[in-house]
């Protein structure tokens, strides 16, 4: 079987990982089925403990599956222990060695391959120069910054010309600022060297802003896969939508479906029109719950909703503010901040909400 | 603030003193001692008379034939110190060789049972090292342990010579020094972050080459420590190589022994024990010159 080599996708199948045994065994990856295209910048998002991280090592080879199969390119490459795998990672606290120059960690990998020494000077130069750290090139790591280190440990893992890049939540440690500016970069290498990136984050902004194709995870398993726009728009489950993003859940009956979309029918008594995930089938009468962004839901004269004003939060760009409906939940709509706009009503007042067409969207439990 | 930095100043000498007062009297003081006895002339029964003489060290290094009165470097001698820094260089390389995988296996074991490995190998410190000595004679000997499994099996018709051999010296030089070399480099395999083999296996390096390239640099501070734990005093052995080399075999600290005891000659005996000292100091600088060499020629 020869491997496709400008086919890097990587395919899993089936995959699962149980630490333990026994009472104490723990299903740190529950039966994952995805695939990862070519050249894309991929994102593994959940919170901490569900599995990502776990997921990452058994794609790099530093776990084995406990059943399943992982293929890069078509190729089967479950079985091959990490440095036989043309995949290098990313770690999240870099893991440079401490005893080398910043131009001989670059260089480390390609040294492990068997390349010439003046191949490997014109490879790391040119990996110091994508990651612009040419000036310190002679330092050891103990010597740069925390960000300097980050560019390293990418110009490293880049190095050997991988065919997937795996990085573990690898601009955590960074400030805020800092980390801004490593996002803008990792997207930018990721165009500039066509390398599939699966990139590990618990960061729901860092994951909309990078990615391509976004697989939101928990307990194990993948409950998502979509880009950030449908990911976003139109989460599947009550558990991505309240992971991703701010949502207003709001308890609804179906009164009708047709298809990807469903009528259903507020607690207040309105009617609105809700799209249905492909995935789950609403049947007339049972009662669904339906995710409302923020954003979506406008003050209006005559809405779908009624409520009373509770507080208003001004946040610069917008404002939020905190509607009681009168079922007692809490609802919150978002207001964008222009010039010219009326005047918001005082805390107290009763108010009605409009919700945009298409903004609805029903949700698994 | 001036006059607290007086005090502080002052403070740490006081502090300092009985620590300083013990380097003098119990390091320097006996080491001045043994100098001076060096150049002064041997009593006719042990003990030194003051009259200033350099036969003491012309006796390390030269013999003088008792009838013609013709000088000839003294072979013995000179045997002995190689025999002392060959043993002792053979024994931290042992020590060095069985340490790694003991230190490594320790410090690979969860966090809570590590605890118990180093215990278990601090329990040759309770028995007396003559003691312990004894028991290696008891193995090794022509009716021994060992020879008498390998005649029994009928793989050899004679006993092997292994007692009263230099084998005999490294065997039990070499299992008594284990444990220093074991401490130091657990010490500092224990600080190693695991994420740095793993960044190195994830970049094609073999288990081999993540051995060679990432932990041996990494625990080389602990091999250092290791290695002048065990040459030391392995250089300057004395129950030993007394019990398991029988007479033939000297060391230096027996060969030192001797003078204070047998050969009543104690400036030759203080004489050969400051030669050892700067065979030591020597061995060590041409070691740590060479370990600390520029680490970026290392893995070229």
């Amino acid at each position: 079987m020869t491997p496709n080599v400008t086919q890097s996708d990587i395919e899993i199948i089936d995959l699962s990982k149980i630490f333990g045994s026994g009472d104490e065994a723990f299903k740190a990856v529950d039966h994952i089925s995805v695939h990862i295209p070519d050249n894309e910048f991929f994102t593994l998002l959940g919170p901490s403990g569900c599995g990502k991280t776990t997921l990452l090592r058994l794609i790099a080879g530093f776990e084995q599956p406990s059943s399943g199969w992982i293929k890069l390119g078509g190729q089967d490459i479950t079985a091959l222990s990490p440095n036989h795998r043309p995949v290098n990672t990313v770690f999240q606290s870099y893991a440079l060695f401490p005893h080398m120059s910043v131009a001989d960690n670059v260089g480390f990998g390609l040294r492990m391959l068997g390349q010439s020494r003046r191949q490997i000077q014109h490879t790391v130069s040119e990996m110091l120069a994508l990651v612009e750290m040419e000036s310190l090139a002679s330092r050891r790591p103990a010597q740069i910054s925390g960000g300097q280190q980050q560019r390293v440990a990418l110009a490293r893992a880049l190095a050997p010309r991988p065919r997937v890049l795996l990085l573990d939540e690898p601009l955590s440690a960074l400030d805020l600022k800092l980390r801004k500016t490593m996002q803008t970069e990792l997207k930018r290498l990721q165009a500039e060297t066509g390398i599939t990136f699966v990139f590990v984050t618990h960061d729901q902004q860092e994951a909309l802003t990078l990615s391509d194709q976004i697989a939101v995870m928990h307990n194990g398993q993948i409950l998502q896969v979509g880009t950030p726009q449908g990911i976003y728009n139109h989460p599947a489950e009550r558990f991505v939508a309240d992971f991703i993003g701010d949502s207003n859940f709001l308890s609804a009956t179906v009164v009708q479906t047709n298809g990807h979309s469903a009528q259903v029918q507020l607690r207040s008594g309105a009617a609105i029109r809700a799209s249905l995930p492909s995935t789950l089938a609403a049947a007339v009468g049972s009662s669904v719950t339906v995710v409302v962004r923020p954003e979506q839901a406008t003050l209006a004269d005559q809405g779908v909703l009624q409520g009373t004003l509770e507080q208003s939060l001004y946040f610069g760009t917008d404002t939020q503010m905190q509607i009681r409906l009168a079922d007692g939940e809490l609802f919150n709509l978002r207001r964008q901040n222009t010039i010219g706009q009326p005047a918001l009503p005082a805390p107290g007042a009763a108010v009605q909400i409009a919700i945009a067409e298409g903004a609805a969207q029903v949700v698994r439990h | 603030m001036r006059a607290l930095n007086h005090w502080a100043t002052l403070s740490r000498w006081v502090l300092c003193t009985p620590a300083l007062l013990i380097l003098l009297l119990a390091a320097s003081g006996p080491l001045l001692i043994v100098l001076v006895y060096s150049f002064l002339s041997p009593g006719a029964y042990g003990g030194v008379v003051w009259q200033f003489s350099t036969e003491g060290w012309f006796r390390v290094f030269f013999s003088r034939d008792i009838f013609d009165g013709s000088v000839a470097p003294a072979q013995a001698h000179l045997q002995i110190f190689w025999r002392s820094v060959r043993l002792a260089l053979l024994t931290t390389f042992f020590a060095a060789l069985l340490g790694f995988p003991t230190a490594w296996f320790i410090a690979t074991r969860p966090a809570g049972t590590r605890e118990l490995w180093l215990f278990l190998v601090t329990i040759p410190f309770w028995t007396n090292l003559v003691i312990r000595t004894f028991a290696i004679q008891e193995v090794i000997r022509n009716q021994g342990l060992i020879n008498s499994a390998l005649l029994n099996s009928g793989l050899i018709n004679q006993p092997i010579q292994m007692l009263y051999t230099d084998f005999a010296i490294l065997v039990g030089m070499t299992y008594v020094f284990l444990p220093l070399m074991v401490l130091p480099l657990y010490a500092s395999m224990e600080k190693l972050d695991g994420r740095l083999l793993e960044a190195a296996y994830d970049l094609y390096a073999s288990r081999a080459r993540v051995l060679w390239h990432v932990i041996v640099p990494l625990v080389k501070p602990g091999f250092i420590a290791g290695s002048i734990l065990v040459f030391i005093p392995a250089i300057g052995a004395y129950v030993t190589p007394r019990i398991l080399g029988g007479g033939r075999n000297l060391m230096l600290g027996n060969l030192i022994e001797l003078q204070f005891g047998q050969g009543r000659n104690w400036p030759l005996g203080a004489a050969l024990a400051l030669t050892l000292l700067v065979i030591v100091l020597v061995a060590l600088l041409i070691y740590i010159r060479l370990v600390m060499r520029d680490p970026e020629r290392d893995h070229g």
